[in-house]
């Protein structure tokens, strides 16, 4: 591929995939069975001039390879108010990635749209929260591939056969202990984006597993604790025994092992984690954001449960792909969503681009990622909160949040 | 100290005054893309910037736009001249890479230990064989 047989494209993304492979160590290369691609999220102008490079080097991806948000909602254009030259840029970058053959999924929820490698599986993904969930949860093996890093995996069908690749490095080294905390709580959505934040802030590089949580922890609350974990840390990998495919038991899951260090969790310690995530002790709310990862059907019918068919004065932004918005169509509940003031936001998200008209404020949300970068990325301060307090704010015009919920 | 031996990640020479980050970052979202300042506000160094420095760092963290917001730092020239990790980041080593396919720019990243990365004084300059030595000719 590198002497330029598979195309020009093939070539210049084999040297970055080699490159990668030679500053990693990795003694070879490895063949991948899918991508998700990062790079078609615009930053600025250096990735389009490297998109459009792949695309005019006649670049077509070998493996299904699907595609995270981009900057810009292709059906409704209006929600967004990204200005020129930015909109042409974002729009451009999203072209080019469809025209390398890449499929238009706009979603950082892929696992959710029907793309779920198996247990075992080689795969070039990235958007750290995907990444997370395809080791964790589906028990496939990335690393933490970064934007670019994808597109080149994809052309190549090559990944440099290091880190989570290698079943060695999959093992968990600390075990987070959670028998000390009360079922109450840990049946809760919300303890679980509060847990990955602690989590990422905490375990550096090594991989954990947790041990005394409930059999029953749903897909949403593991995508929920993975995506907080790889916002404040870098968190590729987590185990939660008789729960995820690698941690049937707690001894599987180390290795059969010691633990390095086993860490007991408190109550205390959860509720401090809960107040980091909110910069702002404000009850004045200026929007109201869920959606990060991309907001499943399952979490629409909660949402539609808690709201009861009342009327909120703030409107929830809910942000989510086009998979699920053609379910919701199929199940009828677009309707009674747009008349309980719920906006739909597809293909990206409000922390990815400008949807808020106003560049400071404060956001209240339920979403581990939206709360660790809203500040830096929206201008505005944040309110964390469980879906259930985000309605009943959203309802009240102000914020509402139950402390109950955390003892 | 007045020299040390680093791991050569990426090959190349750069001088100038060291930033050492206190706490990880995630360049994307920490990291302003067309200025080269800190904007977590969470970030005990919120506001530095981080253009024109050596860039010491133990690993980044969060999102894996991270490059990309790299890459673009490199084509408005507000990137480091040079980046001290500790552990072999992935996010920020492709930027780089990616940086010199495009022919943006071509700086060194190179890995210490952290012992190393402690001793690291106010302004260094990395040689293309990883040794990183006391800029003498500091003003």
């Amino acid at each position: 591929m590198l002497d330029g047989c598979g195309g020009e494209a093939v070539a210049m993304a084999m040297r970055i995939v080699t490159e990668m492979g030679r500053v990693q160590g990795a003694a070879e290369l490895v063949d991948v069975n899918s991508a998700h691609i990062d790079s078609c999220l615009y930053h600025g102008l250096s990735g389009v001039e490297f998109a459009e490079r792949l695309v005019a080097r006649g670049g077509r991806v070998s493996i299904p390879s699907s595609l995270n948000v981009g900057a810009l909602d292709l059906l409704h254009p209006e929600k967004v108010r990204l200005k020129d030259p930015e909109r042409d840029y974002a729009r451009r970058l999203m072209n080019a990635y469809v025209a390398l053959g890449c499929i238009p999924t706009w979603t950082c929820a892929p696992y959710q749209a029907g793309y779920r490698p198996g247990l075992g599986e080689n795969i070039a993904w990235a958007e750290s929260n995907a990444v997370v969930f395809a080791n964790s949860v589906l028990g496939a093996r990335t690393n933490r591939y970064g934007d670019f890093m994808d597109i080149c995996c994809a052309l190549t069908g090559k990944a440099p056969l290091t880190g989570l690749h290698l079943t060695q490095n999959r093992f968990a080294t600390i075990e987070i202990n959670t028998s000390g905390l009360s079922d109450k709580l840990k049946r809760t959505d919300v303890f679980y984006a509060v847990l990955g934040s602690w989590l990422g802030r905490n375990i550096g590089s090594e991989i954990a597993v947790f041990s005394g949580l409930p059999g029953v922890v749903t897909e949403d609350q593991l995508k929920s604790l993975g995506a907080s974990a790889a916002s404040s840390g870098g968190v590729a990998l987590f185990h939660v025994t008789g729960v995820t495919p690698e941690a049937e038991t707690l001894e599987k899951a180390l290795n059969h092992q010691p633990a390095k260090q086993v860490i007991h969790l408190t109550a205390a310690l959860i509720a401090t984690e809960r107040d980091r995530l909110s910069t702002t002790k404000s009850s004045h709310l200026d929007a109201i954001a869920v959606g990060s990862p991309h907001f499943s059907v399952q979490e629409f019918q909660q949402l539609l449960q808690l709201l009861d068919g009342r009327k909120c004065r703030i409107p929830i932004i809910a942000c989510t792909g086009r998979h699920v918005l053609e379910e919701l169509e199929q199940r009828n509940w677009l309707a009674s969503l747009s008349q309980a003031g719920v906006d739909l936001l597809v293909d990206t998200c409000v922390v990815v681009t400008r949807v808020f008209p106003k560049t400071s404020g404060v956001l209240m949300t339920n979403s581990g990622k939206f709360a660790h970068y809203s500040p830096s990325l929206t201008g505005h301060d944040v309110v964390f909160g469980s879906l259930e307090d985000c309605a009943n704010s959203a309802i009240a015009g102000r914020l509402v949040r139950a402390e109950s919920s955390w003892v | 100290m007045e020299s040390m031996q680093a791991r050569v990640l990426l090959a190349g020479r750069a001088r100038g005054p060291v930033l050492k980050l206190e706490t990880d970052i995630s360049f994307w979202g920490g990291v302003d893309p067309r200025t080269g300042c800190i904007i977590d506000q969470r970030h005990p160094q919120y506001g530095k910037a981080i253009a024109g420095t050596i860039l010491a760092m133990y690993r980044s963290i969060g999102s894996s736009s991270g490059s990309s917001v790299l890459l673009e730092l490199f084509r408005r020239e507000r990137a480091p001249l040079g980046i001290i990790l500790v552990e072999s980041d992935f996010v920020i080593s492709l930027g780089a890479v990616v940086a010199r396919e495009m022919v943006y720019a071509d700086i060194p990243v190179v890995c210490v230990d952290p012992a190393g990365f402690s001793a690291l004084p106010h302004e260094v300059e990395i040689y293309p064989s990883g040794l990183i030595s006391v800029n003498s000719t500091r003003v």
